[in-house]
């Protein structure tokens, strides 16, 4: 009943994007948790399509499985009581029925996986990505570096409860948000200064580990204008529910635009920051 | 276990001429007696059981709304996580499954008058207490807050300075050492200690499952030993083994930690099927269907379950084929586990089942189990993982499999076998009371948590965003329920404890066919003195 409960969950929000697609203002949308929600959050990327489309698969056959071990299971109970059948059958042998209920599985399995597989290789990386952001996990805070801005670097925090206005999301509002330029194929590279983070914004359906040591390399694309949240996903000590993603899509002027603006404003700070070095 | 020391006045066996038992300190210190050291194992498991019941309704509390402060520190959320899952799975899963009813009913299935090695036993019970009390200072300290994959940098002298964190590294060590000396003992004895006539393709599914068990204990538990003790030099002695600065690296942690990692799942769940396994053939009066495509499946799970441990790595930065691989292995495992459930219902079809409490528990699992088996082959899929990785989807999979699997099945086999073991029968009514108060309590608590995961909530997470209030609350209300359901079952153990009423040798009827079955209820205290033999 659940299941179904959730799969008529999936299938209303999948309607909703629908209605909700072309409604795009100035804004832009917001991608992030919704209360009650008991499906994925809504995908505002190619990367997210794929994997719902997949999740529903995969969803639909689980489902229909569990229901019928259910069903078996309730017959059973109901049909082969004590009551009602007495005297037990001692069959504990059926060569058919073990060989149906393997390989039966087999093909299931077959059915999902080659979807599953297509869909790795293609949100693994892109061949010809637009741009590149390189992410570096602190505790507790994400830096973005822009190496094809002329090495913009941004520092993104959360903001303390006292400060948030209101309409800002608790615990998933920071003071820089990651600005891409929408529908642009952006590179990843994940690395830390520190512990294990992990940059995680369900809405485009990105996620890596942020590992000392290491350069770990993905992508992601934003179809829509507009924020999207996202949290740090592996444990980081103290802080590791304060330091929320919150990435800003915006039109490629406007992208150049903040550019130019935060270029402008990082040099008149990076200034003194070199001459204290 | 002074039901268990009845014996003397109310057994009726030929052997209580030798039914000599030591006093207090040489029977419970200086145990070598496998039914003493299982019981042992069972009170062990059932304090660690509350203690880490105790820090998940803690745990709960503070996520019943956001912005909550039961809990104020995030370390300190941090250690109770830990804690939480490292006291469930080796101080009161492993203890209970393997060391508890593996002790207790190993030899009386196969028919043996103990274990090969007594004393070994016996160390390998002792060993546990002070891993449990180096892990109670781990938590107190509030000094380790790595969550229990214990991943570095985290975990390393840097970002826990603590003695705590060393305290729990060292518990872990220990009980893997009382594990890796239980399992080789169990080993010896399934294959040498064998009434005439059992053959192998003759020994009960639970034997088998323990079998399978030990075998899986024995190749992993070492090379979690190995990271460990590495993490302990990194911490302690200057090295550099994890540490990208001297050259290490923190992924290697992750391969080792998971390669014990996966297999330990599969150790906490395979007894688990074993149990089920004779109380489903009990309660429908048949015989297990497809006994040799049980043994086989479980011998696969074993087997497939060694080679799928990076998948609680794809989103470490691992090879996209590597990854392909680590998928395509995960889903496989669904095959032999299908066959489990199906073979169960198979064995209910045509028989003439009695739902007493043990059954109740048992069909529980079954479900449970099929509903936590179908979220992992979810998981498997290394592209939906991009975005369920760490989030409470995982939380509620393998609570899924754990929490209502294998704690089922201990509760299965508690049901089951405790007129048994202690010669008094649990109250029905309350046993069932029990059954369907934890049954909808954990639903409750864990089914929200799909929603959640779905949603994007991260796990290990003190506080949270607005959003996920709503299923936070329901899943609250539900641990609370499922709180409630471990009281009844103390008020259970205290019933039967007390109960003036003894029970038959086979107090289940035909369906129990078991040698354990043969004996007096309880046991003798050396049971065998005269080889059983098997036609």
């Amino acid at each position: 009943m659940r299941m179904v409960k959730w799969l008529l969950a999936v299938l209303a929000g999948f309607v909703f994007y629908l209605s909700a697609a072309p409604a795009v203002w100035a804004q832009g949308v917001v991608g992030g948790p919704k209360p009650w929600e008991m499906g994925m959050q809504q995908a505002y990327g190619p990367i997210k399509n794929r994997i719902v489309a997949l999740h529903d698969l995969v969803l639909f056959i689980i489902t229909v499985i569990t229901l019928l071990v259910a069903v078996l299971l309730a017959w059973v109970m109901y049909r082969y009581n004590a009551k009602r059948n007495p005297v037990p059958a001692q069959t504990s042998h059926n060569a058919i029925l073990e060989v149906a209920w393997t390989v039966l599985p087999v093909l299931i399995l077959v059915v999902i996986a080659i979807p599953s597989f297509r869909l790795i290789y293609y949100q693994d990386r892109t061949p010809n990505p637009d741009m590149t952001i390189k992410v570096t996990g602190h505790q507790w805070y994400w830096e973005y570096s822009y190496p094809d801005q002329g090495n913009l670097d941004v520092e993104s925090r959360y903001v303390h409860d006292e400060d948030l206005k209101p309409g800002q999301p608790r615990l998933l509002t920071v003071d820089n948000q990651l600005v891409i330029p929408v529908n642009k194929k952006i590179r990843i590279l994940t690395t830390s200064s520190d512990v294990i983070h992990s940059f995680f914004i369900p809405a485009f359906g990105v996620q890596r580990y942020a590992i000392p040591g290491r350069t770990i390399e993905t992508w992601m694309e934003a179809d829509q204008i507009g924020t999207f949240y996202g949290e740090c996903n592996q444990i980081c000590g103290q802080d590791h529910s304060r330091m929320p993603i919150a990435v800003r899509a915006v039109s490629d002027a406007d992208f150049k635009a903040w550019v130019a603006e935060t270029k402008k404003s990082a040099s008149a700070a990076v200034l003194p920051r070199i001459a204290s070095k | 276990m002074a039901a268990i020391s009845d014996t003397h006045s109310h057994g009726h066996g030929d052997d209580h001429a030798h039914d000599h038992k030591p006093g207090f300190v040489a029977r419970w210190l200086f145990s070598t007696n496998h039914k003493d050291i299982g019981t042992l194992y069972l009170i062990f498991a059932a304090v660690g059981g509350t203690l880490g019941g105790l820090l998940s309704e803690i745990m709960r509390a503070q996520l019943q709304f956001p912005n909550n402060h039961i809990v104020t520190e995030g370390q300190e959320w941090n250690t109770i996580i830990t804690s939480h899952g490292l006291l469930m799975i080796f101080f009161s899963v492993m203890p209970a499954l393997i060391g508890g009813f593996g002790n207790w009913f190993i030899p009386l299935m196969i028919g043996a008058p103990d274990m090969a090695f007594p004393r070994l036993n016996n160390i390998s019970f002792w060993l546990l207490p002070p891993a449990f009390v180096l892990i109670c200072i781990g938590l107190l300290m509030g000094e380790s807050g790595s969550g229990w994959t214990l991943y570095p940098p985290l975990s390393n002298a840097i970002y826990e300075p603590g003695m705590g964190m060393d305290c729990t590294l060292f518990a872990l060590h220990l009980a893997g050492a009382s594990s890796l000396l239980g399992a080789l003992n169990f080993i010896v004895t399934i294959f040498n200690m064998r009434a005439p006539g059992m053959t192998l393709h003759k020994m009960p599914l639970f034997v088998w499952s323990e079998l399978v068990t030990a075998f899986l204990l024995l190749l992993a538990v070492p090379v979690l030993a190995g990271a460990i003790t590495m993490l302990i030099c990194d911490r302690n002695f200057g090295t550099s083994f994890f540490d990208p600065a001297g050259g290490g690296d923190p992924v290697l942690f992750q391969h080792l930690f998971w390669f014990f990692g996966h297999p330990e799942v599969y150790i906490m769940i395979l007894p688990g099927f074993g149990i089920v396994s004779h109380v489903v053939s009990t309660f429908s009066r048949k015989p297990i269907f497809g006994y040799l495509g049980m043994v086989y499946a479980m011998i696969a799970i074993g087997v497939v379950g060694f080679v799928v441990w990076a998948h609680h790595m794809f989103i470490s930065g691992i090879d996209v084929d590597t990854r392909a691989y680590f998928m395509a292995a995960t889903l496989v495992i669904a095959v032999p586990t299908g066959i489990k459930i199906f073979s169960w219902i198979a064995t209910m079809w045509g028989g003439s089942i009695e739902l007493n409490t043990p059954m109740l528990w048992a069909i529980g699992m079954i479900f449970l189990f099929t509903v936590g088996g179908v979220t992992g082959v979810v998981l498997a899929n290394a592209g939906l993982d991009e975005v369920l990785h760490n989030t409470y989807y995982v939380v509620a999979h393998f609570h899924y499999v754990l929490s209502l699997g294998a704690v089922f099945s201990i509760f299965c086999g508690f049901y089951y076998w405790i007129g048994k073991m202690s010669g008094h029968q649990y109250p029905e009514f309350w046993g069932k009371v029990h059954f369907w108060l934890t049954f909808v309590g954990v639903n409750l608590t864990f089914f929200p948590q799909h929603f959640l995961g779905l949603s994007g909530m991260p796990r290990r997470y003190p506080d949270y965003p607005a959003a996920f209030a709503g299923w936070n609350y329901v899943s609250s209300l539900g641990a609370y329920m499922g709180g409630a359901a471990l009281l009844v079952f103390f008020y259970v153990c205290y019933r039967t404890f007390t109960s003036k009423a003894h029970v038959a040798d086979n107090y289940w009827g035909e369906g129990a066919t078991t040698l354990e079955w043969t004996q007096t209820s309880p046991p003798a205290y050396h049971t065998y003195l005269e080889m059983p033999r098997i036609t």
